[in-house]
């Protein structure tokens, strides 16, 4: 049996990343992440693991990275003011394709803003946040559970496709505290890198593999390698022609889309499942993640027989947009919860192309968002019409 | 079969990038000399550099390397040797790098006492993007953003290393070859942090526009420099990072068992 544990999210994230195999952590303290530092220092040195405090965020990511080249599944975890100091070198985990994860418990800004309170408003961050066309990975747990096996997911992802991947729980996730089925040990599903085969004299560490991922050797072993963030060819050796840039980019960007094929897809709740039927048309669609996606997951138990069904992904980038397109079709109306004045949304708008109307209820006052924001939103769309199909040329069930 | 610099050289990749007069040839010929004197091996050895001309000599190394971020050298460099001791670890930077954008890294590597060897290239100003003035440019200088003079006071990088705690700092120049041998050699194979400050040359930039004369007037005025004190300035043996942790690793080990936690002692 499974030991059942009772923990805080911060806490699941360091046992999640200890199960699956991280053995090198460097951060810089922050609310409302600290909690996860405290317990990596304590952990690690205790497996043979590295726990580094550094001088800031640009130094912790930085160690994080060389640690990674040098064989360790390693990690970080900040929030805002340390995730925007980070950025720079996450572009450089992109561009040298060094697998590791970086866990942003969002806390409510801009700048230090309500240095305690929770917010969701790093989401278009986690995207764009470096500069410079690049894939981007990130995932969000609502529960201490997501914490651990997101974590785990988290590092899977990173592994598989070379490349930093985005935890981003949130003050309130981070530090509540709720039962966790822990797995046995053995039992995880874990991913390692790809590691390079052959003789040591042709190793090409930019070589892409079948899947458009290069295998990754460690500083130390038999391979010797060279990596550079300037642009660079198979060799990694600095290269500037237009060919080889346009390769790479679109090699780079391609990755986090193929990694949507084994990433935790979205979670779909329907109220049907709570008792009550639902005719297709009617039902309003929530789409929340996180920990407003407890919230909307509330309204539609306080409210049985309005017809609902959540969509919360659980990857928000790559955004898993086939499964919500294929939602549209029998939802009268889409609701965006979210703890940002609208950034998710901007998403789901991209994605309903005005098929649907969509409205959001959305919260950046620090404070959590209720379920009863949430209803009023639902009432309220509920009474706009429907786009006519035929009015924007859209087939129903295509997309 | 020992090696020599030779093996070390990427020859592929020459003719290197820098200009005519530059100091960073040499500095790369000392570098690699001193790997063959301690007979490195390339599996083992990774050098790390930043973003500058000097930081372009990744290119040329047979070892393993790791071009990174302005200023982000030592943070990587780091993270490597934390997590593998047994590595030789060289972080390659300019002034700018090391001690500018890269200072708060610079004191806190020392200070920490980790295994890195620092081989810094000090030329007084930012040399890849224009000579702009960085904070080794002497108060007074002119500067492609100091036409009228520098309003700052330098930095003494070696000060600032003996202050912050490294173990092992010396002090060269490009024109003297042999010491800056000797000098990077000791300071790679000793424990804990270490820094070497070569004094070089930038012709193309603070040399035209402080009207120091070419390569050749350069050279001699770098070599005759009255008052720089060159050699070994500070030599330790404070236990290095590495060592204290694997001490810590071992005493989590002993305390926690598999799951006791640390406070219930
Ligand atoms: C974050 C960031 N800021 C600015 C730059 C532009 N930049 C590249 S090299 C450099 C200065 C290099 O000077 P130094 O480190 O002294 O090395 P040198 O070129 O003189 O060898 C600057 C400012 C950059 N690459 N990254
Ligand atoms: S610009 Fe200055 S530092 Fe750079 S290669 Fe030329 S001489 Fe050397």
């Amino acid at each position: 049996m499974s030991p059942v544990v009772f923990m805080q999210g911060n806490e699941a994230v360091v046992e999640g990343a200890l199960a699956a195999g991280a053995r090198f952590y460097a951060g810089y303290p922050i609310t409302p992440s600290s909690e996860i530092a405290e317990l990596a220092s304590r952990r690690l040195p205790a497996v043979g693991g590295v726990y580094l405090q550094m001088e800031d965020e640009i130094a912790s990511i930085g160690a994080v990275i060389g640690a990674s080249l040098a064989g360790a599944k390693a990690f970080t975890a900040t929030s805002g003011p340390g995730f925007s100091l980070m950025q720079e070198n996450i572009g450089l985990a992109v561009m040298l394709e060094v697998p590791c994860v970086v866990v942003n418990v969002m806390r409510s800004g801009p700048s230090t803003g309500l240095a305690t309170k929770p917010a969701q408003a790093d989401v278009m961050q986690a995207r764009w946040g470096t500069h410079g066309d690049h894939p981007a990975v990130a995932l969000a747990p609502w529960s201490v559970q997501e914490c651990f096996s997101l974590t785990v997911a988290a590092f899977n992802a990173a592994e598989r496709l070379r490349t930093p991947v985005f935890l981003l729980s949130d003050e309130i996730i981070g530090r509540m505290r709720e039962g966790v089925t822990l797995p046995e040990p053995g039992s995880l599903e874990l991913v390692e890198r790809p590691a390079p085969t052959g003789p040591a004299a042709e190793y090409r560490p930019y070589r892409p593999g079948p899947d458009g991922v290069p295998p990754l050797a460690a500083f130390g072993g038999p391979y010797v390698f060279h990596a550079t963030s300037s642009m660079h060819d198979e060799m990694g050796v600095s290269a500037n022609d237009a060919a080889t840039a346009a390769s790479v980019i679109s090699r780079l960007v391609a990755k986090s889309r193929f990694a949507l094929d084994f990433l935790p897809g979205p979670e779909v709740v329907r109220s049907a499942e709570t008792g009550r039927g639902c005719r297709p048309g009617e039902p309003v669609l929530l789409v929340a993640f996180g920990s407003s996606a407890r919230s909307a997951r509330q309204v539609m138990l306080d409210h049985p027989d309005h017809p609902m069904t959540l969509f919360r992904p659980r990857c928000l980038w790559p955004f898993p947009e086939k499964e919500l397109s294929a939602l549209l079709a029998d939802h009268g109306a889409v609701v965006v919860a979210e703890m940002n004045t609208g950034q998710l949304l901007l998403e789901v708008e991209r994605v309903a192309a005005g098929r649907v109307p969509v409205a959001a209820a959305l919260r950046s006052d620090g404070e959590i968002i209720t379920p009863e924001q949430i209803w009023e939103t639902v009432r309220e769309v509920a009474r706009r019409p429907r786009p006519a199909a035929q009015a924007l040329g859209w087939k129903e069930g295509g997309r | 079969m020992s090696r020599t610099y030779l093996d070390y050289l990427n020859e592929k990749a020459m003719p290197h990038m820098w200009c005519p007069g530059c100091g960073n040839g040499n500095i790369l010929k000392a570098l690699l000399a001193a790997f063959a004197a301690l007979d490195l091996d390339p599996r083992k050895t990774v050098v790390v550099t930043g973003i500058g001309c000097w930081g372009k000599a990744d290119d040329y190394v047979t070892t393993n390397a790791v071009h990174g971020t302005h200023g982000r050298a030592l943070a990587l460099a780091t993270g490597i040797k934390a997590y593998r001791p047994d590595l030789t670890v060289v972080a390659l930077m300019g002034d700018g790098d090391c001690a500018t954008i890269g200072g708060n890294h610079f004191i806190h590597a020392a200070r920490r006492n980790v295994g890195i060897t620092a081989v810094v290239a000090n030329n007084h100003n930012y040399g890849m993007t224009g000579g702009q003035f960085s904070a080794t440019t002497p108060a007074g200088s002119r500067t492609s953003t100091s036409p009228y003079g520098h309003a700052e006071e330098a930095f003494d990088l070696c000060e600032l290393a003996r202050a912050a705690g490294a173990n092992y700092v010396a002090r060269t120049t490009v024109c003297h070859y042999r010491q800056m041998e000797k000098l990077i050699t000791e300071a790679l194979a000793g424990e804990g942090f270490s820094l070497v400050e070569v004094m070089t040359p930038c012709p193309t930039y603070f040399g035209r526009l402080n009207r120091r004369g070419g390569p050749p007037e350069m050279w001699r005025s770098l070599k005759e420099e009255p008052g720089l004190r060159t050699g070994c300035l500070v030599k330790a043996s404070r236990p290095s990072f590495e060592a204290r942790y694997a001490e810590i690793q071992k005493a989590a080990r002993a305390l926690t068992g598999e799951e006791r936690d640390p406070d219930a002692r």
